[in-house]
């Protein structure tokens, strides 16, 4: 189990002395990746370190070209980084080739051979592994029992659908148990429905193989349902890691916090910060108001600061003395399940409240109307740019 | 004429295109035709019709020169199908799955030089260059006849194989790597076979090409050799019989049938991928 020392760090490779429960699946250390030479070159990826721990749903999430698809070839060896190293388990894999590793891949094209039914598709992996027959066809059975495809055995991958292309590309990836299951946008090319059945899908395989899955995805609402834990990347940086309710009620940078949900950005002055218990700020909103917001990790000088509420964490009320914000409501927008109301704040800026529809009941407020804003307790993230 | 919108170019309504259109198609197979109307003449004549018969197919049939020539040709085209097939396959392997590297485009002008170069000069280089050999081995054998057909079928096998290699889906590959295939098991269990309809139309259209060429093996063939165009153009120099009209026959219909077989094979190709 000792790989290489590629970057020649004194910790320990091989993992046999280590505790490997608590080691991680994939650990990804300070890993460079530059393409091209000279002026015309580009840094794909730019220090990312993550660890990916055993038996997780780990998303990667960013917009295109953020450097995650890069990030998962890099782990499958497609790719070798330019610097840094990457461990599986503990021993190093940063420069080994794709088929030294235990690692499959779901393709975004899904990649099935055209030349192969898709039982042969499936057992493709442990065949290569020089398993024997009747051990490939067990397996191959098992597989299809998972993704639920035992009529499809002997049928050509031509000939069938989309969605039970992505299935035989799912079982053929789980078919030789790798350690970690990599899946590259796999869901992008269905249709809205079967997106919705196959993200229900893939938790399941997760929770039934116990194998380790890194997902990449540039849509932020299939990373919140399905992951464990979310790294939200842009340029080729790592900006948070989290889970899905961390990432989404704590963000800590103004991308993260933009790029995930809807989100209200207030200018403000941070007045102090109590280090104790919870982390909590006291800070000065441009209304004049003062409220406590949660810290982001790192420090955070005092003086000038962005906070953000998401908008479903706020009340709008007439005007009132002890309202946290007031304004002119611009625009009301009504969505069925809730109403957003477009605020313009009187200290300059806009607001936006999301508040829950009851039946047969207006929510009160026209355009035009002056309001009052009423932020709710603990709502209020502190960001770190 | 305002109100009209502009019709896009269609060359199909300028006017005498039909005509030039019908006049191509009738130089072009009227004399084939005649050609083969005249191999069932009952005659001697390959112009005067005196009735129909079987006559010159069966003389073709037992002229031991027409079938020594024939086995000649299939001799060489086989021979030169199969070694073009295989340079020509890796050379695409080597112009399509590699890093792109400095003097790619020389290699490609390089593989389908004897495209571009006049027949006839190959034709005489070989013919000094093979003569040299000769007077130093004294080898007098097929081998000439086969490298040459060889060297000019390169580039039509190259072809339809690279054009296969270029639409291939590289993720393919990759997977294969991914489920644990090394280079080679990758190469044999996924690259080949989606490859092999290119390369057998590749070894077809190099057969056909070497089956048909006359300049070349009239210049590299040794004395006494002949393949079945050879023999036809010597025969051609003496008397006319409608023998050739019938060997001319056979001969289209072997090369009509393996182009065909290339279509379809390239028309299953494309559809898979």
């Amino acid at each position: 189990m000792s790989g290489p020392d590629g970057s020649g760090t004194s910790k320990g490779v091989g993992g046999l002395h280590g505790n490997l429960d608590a080691m991680p699946a994939i650990s990804v250390r300070q890993v460079t990746k530059v393409f091209g030479t000279g002026p015309g070159s580009v840094t794909a990826l730019d220090s990312v370190s993550i660890d990916i721990q055993r038996n997780e749903f780990f998303t990667l999430l960013g917009p295109s070209g953020c450097g995650k698809t890069t990030l998962l070839r890099l782990i499958a060896g497609f790719d070798h980084p330019t610097s840094g190293r990457i461990d599986l388990e503990g021993s190093d894999i940063s420069y080994l080739p794709p088929f030294k590793r235990p690692v499959n891949t779901v393709f975004q094209s899904y990649a099935l051979f055209p030349h192969m039914s898709v039982a042969e598709n499936i057992g493709f992996g442990l065949k290569m592994l020089g398993k024997p027959v009747s051990e490939i066809e067990a397996e191959v059975d098992a597989m299809l029992k998972l993704v639920k495809m035992e009529a499809m055995r002997d049928r050509s991958t031509a000939q069938i659908s989309g969605g039970q292309q992505q299935r035989v590309a799912l079982a053929r990836a789980l078919a030789p148990k790798p350690k970690v299951l990599l899946l590259d946008e796999p869901l992008s090319a269905l249709d809205l429905k079967l997106r919705k059945e196959m993200q229900i899908e893939l938790k399941r395989l997760q929770n039934e193989t116990g194998i380790t899955f890194v997902f990449v995805t540039h849509d932020q609402e299939e990373a919140l349902t399905m992951s464990d834990r979310i790294a939200v990347m842009n340029a080729g940086q790592v900006l948070q890691v989290g889970s899905p309710r961390d990432i989404y009620d704590h963000p800590s940078r103004r991308f993260v916090a933009d790029f995930i949900g809807d989100t209200n950005f207030m200018d403000a002055d941070l007045v102090s910060v109590a280090k104790s218990a919870a982390n909590k700020a006291s800070l000065k909103l441009a209304s004049g108001k003062k409220i406590a917001a949660s810290l982001p990790e790192g420090d955070v000088a005092t003086g000038p600061v962005t906070a953000v509420v998401r908008p479903e964490h706020a009340t709008l009320t007439k005007p009132k003395p002890s309202s946290d914000l007031t304004g002119t409501l611009e625009n009301v927008v009504y969505f069925g399940t809730d109403t957003h109301y477009h605020v313009a704040l009187a200290s300059g800026g806009k607001f936006t409240v999301r508040m829950q529809n009851a039946r047969d009941q207006a929510g009160g407020f026209e355009t035009g109307d002056k309001v009052g804003i009423d932020i709710d307790a603990g709502a209020t993230q502190l960001l770190r740019d | 004429m305002a109100d009209i919108p502009a019709k896009r170019f269609s060359i199909k309504r300028q006017t005498g295109f039909g005509f030039v259109a019908l006049c191509c198609f009738v130089l072009l197979y009227t004399p084939i035709l005649i050609l083969v109307f005249y191999s069932f003449n009952a005659g001697t004549s390959i112009a005067i019709w005196e009735g129909f018969s079987w006559r010159w197919y069966e003389a073709a049939w037992q002229n031991e020169r027409v079938l020594e020539a024939s086995i000649t040709s299939l001799k060489v085209a086989s021979s030169a199908a199969f070694l073009a097939t295989i340079c020509a396959t890796l050379a695409a392997l080597a112009t399509t799955r590699t890093e792109p590297y400095r003097g790619i485009t020389a290699i490609y002008a390089a593989i389908n030089q004897p495209l571009m170069v006049p027949e006839i000069v190959t034709a005489v280089a070989l013919l000094i260059f093979f003569a040299m050999i000769k007077i130093y081995t004294g080898y007098q054998g097929l081998a000439y006849l086969i490298i040459a057909h060889t060297a000019f079928c390169i580039p039509f096998a190259y072809l339809p194989i690279r054009a296969r290699l270029e639409n291939m889906d590289l993720s393919l590959e990759r997977a294969a790597a991914d489920l644990y295939a090394g280079p080679w098991q990758t190469f044999r269990h996924v690259t080949l076979p989606l490859m092999a309809p290119g390369i057998l139309a590749g070894a077809m259209l190099a057969f056909v090409i070497s089956l048909d060429d006359v300049v070349i093996t009239e210049f590299v063939k040794s004395g006494g050799q002949d393949t079945l165009p050879t023999y036809m153009l010597g025969q051609l120099r003496r008397i006319i019989t409608p023998e050739i009209n019938a060997i001319s026959t056979v001969f289209l219909a072997i090369s009509v049938a393996v182009v065909t077989v290339f279509f379809l094979l390239n028309r299953k190709g494309s559809s898979a991928s």
